[in-house]
């Protein structure tokens, strides 16, 4: 499977110091191990624009090291970190501590995303430049977990951006109309008695993004893109011709607002599941590429903060290792994706978005090898007490996904395999 | 009958009617000189409050004691638990260690009864949660309705007031239009909540215009710590376009009611003349309140399905 380059092919890939050496049929180990994948697909290993390591300041609900892992049983070679961390990803010095972490691990490529503003406060602009300089080359800004509010700081981040040439990424909120909200505002939320966010606080936010982004030309992505307007909203601006990307999540595009009859905290994220309606219309965006690509925003918390009252609890779901298995059980089984139209969305388009080079393919000799191989066919069933991340927030518990992550290689090492992640031993001792 | 009762859709209407037959029995023992029955002799009921209530708690606390039921009471505040100490579910699961074979909550956090229902063994009931539900208060506000028409179908019933934030509001359309009557929202409309299609109720926003259809004039408390939000400019104006007056009241037809879940604020919804009319059952609704919850306690804990005749009240 190589959405990027040749046709899909049945075939070997011969793999030798970190990239593809050759691809082809009956080709000669010599004295290279052979993993007999008979049947699996080898695609170019996923790519993650949105998830959250909480590391530094929330070691508890995951590591850089524990969300690598659950991205190495996910099948991901890359993910992007947000920076809603404490201290918050605002200046070089969180950003090249992520990155290096990331690297001294050597389980997938961690690339810290920094904040548009100093401590997420929406207030003044971070260090932008030194981040976008810096060892760990930040190339996406956000302050996700909220949007930026003032539309004049926005404009001058924006305006500041273009000078890197980084990537403006914004959680799409009016706040002013969604705050208080817990859930989607709706039939659902007007039975349970909870405040409701409204669709249009998303799109009112985003049409303010997008008309800013204009003015400043700035690249725009859009977040966990989640209700029919915002695909409506996206769509004219790239019709118009923006650089304008977007993002949906695998339970943005599966789940809906009647998933929290029972008030079950694993389902409350932000932004909220939406109707039916908005499932509807962000699928057909997926599927005409209005949204680019699929991101899990893998955001861990502490049991003890999701056992509590629905309005107590904090927002987020674990989705790094069910994502494929949502997605090929859902959308591809369901026949609104090829498997082809799924790997670019959740490897090549996404590599493309972060300007990742050695991600997303082609399968190619010459290519660093950071792949996935995956079982289309497998059935499996969600059990979170399995998982490599820290924290079991996940709705899919219990539930029977399709498709499943049998080896994952990064740069060349087999870095996952059945389950089970190989840390390697990294054998230098992290350079201050 | 249900194990927990979290929501008025949890019951059929055939339950709510063994529940308010069952009531009537109950009622009786509520005007007897020794007002007490040995049925739930040995059984605990926890009354577990995060939110101050006064007549709800007393009245789930006799209706427990009048069933000889041991009866305790735990009242915390839902911001300090929240924020600090003990957590819901560490409080949950300690009076589920001590033994409680009930635990009747109160909780400003909608959906708290359903959060604690899986993380104990006993019974829970939903004493009011947030803007979500007050099954008993629907249970009461039936029995009531009863006592004065000889049927629920085809009765109308106008429900009046904020609607958005009525826990009252929401249980009440779920169990009146599940015995056949028609119900009316009307309030200003940013006081109805969105999308509510599915409830099976009309909206208005015109009392006058609604108020000579109604056989029951169902008004909810304006909660005046919602004035901030700006749903309405003025307790005032409220008072000048959904307050029930006298001369609203010659708008009724002879033998509709008027009902009120309490506590009032008298001059806002309700003129004070008005409260105090002939055709306001506000006082019989909160004499009712302690039998329907003696019948439920006892329907939960006592008796299984058992039919009503086998109640031993003697």
């Amino acid at each position: 499977m190589d959405p990027a380059g040749e046709a899909d092919i049945t075939c070997d890939v011969l793999i030798a110091g970190g990239r593809i050496e050759a691809v082809g049929t009956g080709l000669d180990p010599g004295r290279a191990e052979v993993i007999d994948i008979d049947g699996a697909i080898v695609a170019p290993g996923f790519v993650d624009t949105h998830v959250h390591l909480r590391e530094p300041g929330r070691e508890d609900e995951e590591t850089i090291a524990s969300g690598s892992a659950a991205a190495v049983l996910g099948g991901y070679t890359a993910i992007c970190a947000m920076p809603n961390t404490d201290p918050v990803c605002d200046n070089a010095a969180v950003a090249e501590k992520v990155a290096a972490t990331g690297n001294f691990l050597g389980l997938t490529h961690v690339i810290p995303a920094g904040s548009l503003t100093h401590g997420l406060e929406g207030e003044h602009l971070a260090a932008i430049g030194e981040m976008a300089t810096c060892n760990a080359r930040v190339r996406l800004f956000t302050d996700d977990g909220h949007g930026v509010q003032d539309a004049r700081l926005l404009r001058r981040a924006m305006e500041y951006l273009k000078g890197f040439g980084a990537i403006c990424a914004e959680h799409c909120d009016d706040e002013s109309l969604s705050d208080g909200g817990h859930m989607h505002e709706g039939e659902y939320s007007s039975r349970l008695g909870l405040r409701g966010q409204p669709a249009e606080a998303e799109e009112l936010a985003l049409a303010r993004d997008i008309v800013l982004a204009r003015m400043t030309g700035v690249r725009f992505h859009a977040l966990h893109v989640s209700t029919a307007g915002s695909v409506e909203i996206i769509r004219r601006a790239k019709a118009e011709g923006l650089p304008v990307t977007a993002e949906a999540t695998p339970h943005h595009l599966t789940l809906t607002d009647a998933c929290l009859v029972d008030y079950d905290t694993n389902f409350k994220v932000n932004p909220p599941l939406r109707s039916p309606h908005d499932v509807e219309v962000l699928r057909a965006g997926l599927a005409d590429g209005t949204i680019d690509n699929i991101a899990t925003d893998h955001a861990p918390h502490a049991a003890q903060e999701k056992e509590a009252e629905f309005e107590a609890a904090p927002p987020g779901l674990i989705g790094l290792e069910t994502a494929l298995g949502v997605i090929m059980g859902e959308l591809v089984e369901g026949g609104l994706l090829t498997l082809g139209d799924m790997v670019r969305r959740m490897s090549t388009t996404p590599a493309r978005i972060l300007g990742l080079e050695g991600q997303g393919g082609p399968v190619v000799p010459g290519a660093w090898a950071n792949l996935v191989v995956f079982d289309p066919g497998a059935r499996w069933t969600v059990d979170p007490g399995k998982f490599a991340s820290r924290s079991r927030n996940c709705p899919w518990a219990g539930k029977e996904l399709v498709g499943r992550v049998l080896l994952t290689v990064f740069q060349g090492r087999v870095v996952g395999r059945d389950g089970h992640v190989f840390t390697g031993a990294p054998v230098g001792i992290l350079a201050s | 009958m249900v194990k927990h009762l979290l929501s008025i859709d949890q019951l059929s209407p055939s339950q709510i009617e063994l529940v308010l037959k069952t009531a009537d029995s109950f009622r009786e023992v509520g005007t007897r000189t020794i007002k007490k029955v040995p049925i739930l002799r040995g059984r605990t009921v926890c009354n577990l409050f995060f939110e101050s209530s006064t007549r709800t708690r007393i009245s789930f606390e006799l209706a427990a004691k009048r069933l000889s039921a041991d009866v305790i009471n735990f009242t915390g505040d839902a911001r300090s638990s929240l924020a600090k100490g003990e957590s819901f579910k560490d409080t949950a699961q300690t009076l589920q260690a001590m033994g409680v074979d009930a635990i009747v909550v109160r909780h400003s956090s909608a959906g708290a009864p359903h959060r604690l229902s899986r993380w104990v063994e006993a019974s829970v009931i939903n004493a009011g949660d947030g803007a979500h539900e007050h099954p008993t208060q629907a249970l009461l506000d039936l029995y009531s309705i009863r006592e004065h028409f000889p049927s629920f179908d085809g009765l109308r019933v106008g429900i009046v007031g904020d609607i958005l934030h009525s826990r009252v509001a929401r249980s009440g359309v779920a169990a009146l239009t599940k015995m056949g009557s028609q119900v009316t929202l009307v309030g200003p409309p940013t006081l109805i909540p969105p999308a509510i299609e599915g409830w099976g109720a009309e909206v208005s926003y015109d009392l006058e215009g609604v108020l000579p259809k109604l056989d029951v004039v169902y008004l909810l408390r304006v909660q005046k710590e919602r004035q901030n939000e700006q749903l309405v400019p003025t307790l005032r104006e409220y008072a000048t376009f959904w307050g029930l007056d006298r001369r609203r009241v010659e708008l009724m037809k002879p033998e509709a009611i008027i009902m009120h879940p309490g506590p009032m604020n008298r001059g806002v919804e309700i003129a004070a003349d008005v409260a105090d009319l002939e055709r306001s059952i506000i006082i019989d609704q909160v004499t009712n309140g302690v039998a329907v919850r003696m019948s439920l306690l006892y329907l939960m804990l006592g008796a299984a399905d058992r039919a009503v005749e086998e109640v031993p009240v003697g």
